[in-house]
């Protein structure tokens, strides 16, 4: 058991002090999304409606900047050394999940205080139910990170991969305009899109209007999202791996 | 200790490594010495459980990398050639973390990350950022890491590329100090003669092929007395190459605008030589037989 936890526990307090370490990528990854919330919300008059997406938009950030650096890892730097020991794969893809997990939640959980600009009071029992929401949301996009990193040669087919897939699948979230107001195509979209049900599950936490699909149809889509995601990595860490540069 | 038996790899089409068959005993130093491309990465990913080889196996204190990379990873420890430390972290941090994978913690792990130090010289060290350290001080954290699990093996990729002679000299004797007082057997790979001349045995490989195999003064004896080296006048030396075959019956390769000639009584031939093709020599050169010469000797191409 301890063979399993140290490695994992060791990976996501790496991920913490190397974050803590630069204290600027904070700000790189909040500042971008709140100058959209705010060009974006008090541009139609209307901030608490592109709250939850500009929320979902920092953790996506934070996600996607945290697992783009095991490209690089892998060939050049602490992954190597992970690949050659003999803990088990799933267990450090459990830690570096968790980590990057955690430094998106936090990231979100600092957006929370930009929520009374939009009117939107929080009181201290729904600041746990949103913790808890928060975490979840980050959890499935650092997911999503993983599996789309993890059989990536270089660092720019990311950025395409960011532009061609990441930023649609939030452009049709519900993060800019409701299922409802959709035309019929977008919809169908919307409702396949996992996103879709991260901004419904926020808006249910913020008790914002626009809450659709339901709490408990987004909560379980959510989840089943994020553990698919969990399994995908850990399955394709574990595969032997034959591929080599040189 | 480690055993190689007809090892192949291919990358789709192109052969990277083709029927190696070599055996290292416990406590030896044993390179693998090779231009890039000739395999020798290749050969160490195999060993490092990180790729599985196309044909042929190879075995660590008795396990079979491929089908018991778990068991071979508790006994070798894997110093890269690019960097695997955490740059954010510090000395230490990278320590404990690496411990972590490999199981160890509390009170082992404190004292295994002591003697790690104690043995590299980075005692002093231990709280700096590693981002902050030189290459030379780089690598023997790095070395320092693979050492806290006690493996029985150490392989090495290209150690002491990028350091300077100072560096390097002292990464060697560390190395030679794990084996002499540790007993661990060290594999490693180097496109460096000096280095290459250090270590007990040696494979040459050329292509993936392995070209020859022996210490490194079992191989320079492989050469009869002397290797003069001419430069010639003209950048193609290969018509003074055929002159000087011709006029003196010896074999004379050309490569570089550079004739070599390995001969008997050297300073003899020099004398004729010179006489017999004046004008067509810019310069001279008499040395005795080194690992670049074997190599040379064997491939005509040369190392470095």
């Amino acid at each position: 058991m301890n063979s399993f936890i140290l490695p994992a526990a060791t990976l996501w307090q790496r991920e913490l002090v190397r974050f803590w370490r630069q204290k600027s990528r904070v700000m790189g990854v909040v500042a971008s999304p709140l100058v959209f919330w705010l060009f974006i919300g008090y541009g139609s008059n209307d901030l608490a409606k592109f709250y939850s997406g500009a929320l979902v938009l920092t953790v996506m950030f934070s996600a996607i900047f945290s697992t783009i650096t095991i490209i690089e890892d892998r060939r050049e730097g602490f992954l190597l050394s992970m690949l050659v020991s003999p803990a088990p794969r799933t267990s450090m893809v459990l830690g570096k999940i968790l980590g990057s997990a955690t430094l998106g939640w936090i990231q979100g959980m600092i957006f929370l205080l930009f929520a009374p600009l939009a009117g939107i009071s929080i009181a201290p029992g729904e600041l746990v139910v949103l913790a808890g929401t928060i975490f979840l949301v980050s959890f499935t996009l650092t997911g999503l990170g993983f599996v789309l990193a993890w059989k990536m040669e270089s660092t720019s087919g990311f950025h395409a991969l960011m532009n061609l897939l990441l930023f649609p699948m939030w452009i049709v979230s519900g993060a800019l305009f409701p299922m409802a107001a959709a035309h019929g195509w977008i919809k169908a979209v919307m409702w396949i899109n996992p996103l879709t049900y991260s901004i419904s599950l926020l808006n249910h936490a913020l008790s914002l209007p626009d809450a659709t699909p339901g709490a408990l149809t987004s909560l379980i889509v959510t989840a089943a999202f994020g553990v698919a995601l969990l399994l995908a990595s850990g399955m394709m860490a574990a595969r032997k791996s034959a591929r080599s540069s040189a | 200790m480690i055993e190689v038996c007809n090892l192949t790899h291919r990358y789709g089409d192109r052969v990277a490594l083709s029927n190696v068959c070599f055996e290292v005993k416990q406590g030896e130093i044993f390179g693998l010495l090779g231009p890039n491309g000739s395999g020798k990465s290749t050969l160490f990913r195999v060993l490092a459980t990180m790729m599985a080889p196309t044909e042929g196996r190879a075995t660590i204190a008795g396990h079979d990398v491929v089908r018991e990379p778990a068991a071979v990873r508790r006994k070798v420890g894997v110093v890269f050639q690019t960097q695997s430390l955490d740059k954010a972290l510090t000395v230490e941090e990278n320590l404990r973390a690496q411990g972590h994978l490999h199981g160890l913690s509390g009170a082992t792990l404190r004292e295994r990350m002591e003697s790690a130090m104690a043995r590299l010289g980075i005692k002093d060290r231990r709280k700096d950022l590693v981002e902050t350290l030189s290459g030379g001080l780089r690598r023997r954290v790095e070395i320092a890491k693979a050492l806290l699990h006690r493996p029985q093996v150490l392989l090495m990729d290209e150690a002491s590329t990028g350091l300077d002679p100072a560096a390097r000299r002292g990464l060697s004797r560390h190395v030679e100090e794990l084996r002499t007082q540790d007993g661990v057997t060290i594999l490693l790979t180097t496109h460096i003669l000096e280095e290459a001349g250090r270590c007990d045995g040696l494979i040459l490989l050329h292509q993936g092929r392995m070209v020859a195999a022996g210490s490194p003064s079992d191989l320079c004896a492989r050469i009869g007395g002397d290797v003069v080296v001419l430069q010639a006048t003209d950048d193609d030396a290969q018509p003074l190459a055929a002159q000087i075959e011709q006029r003196f019956g010896v074999h004379a390769a050309a490569l570089d605008g550079q004739v070599r000639v390995e001969i008997q009584n050297g300073h003899r031939f020099i004398a004729d030589v010179v006489e017999a093709f004046p004008g067509a020599i810019e310069s001279v050169g008499l040395h005795k037989p080194s690992l670049e010469d074997v190599f040379m000797k064997e491939t005509g191409a040369g190392i470095e």
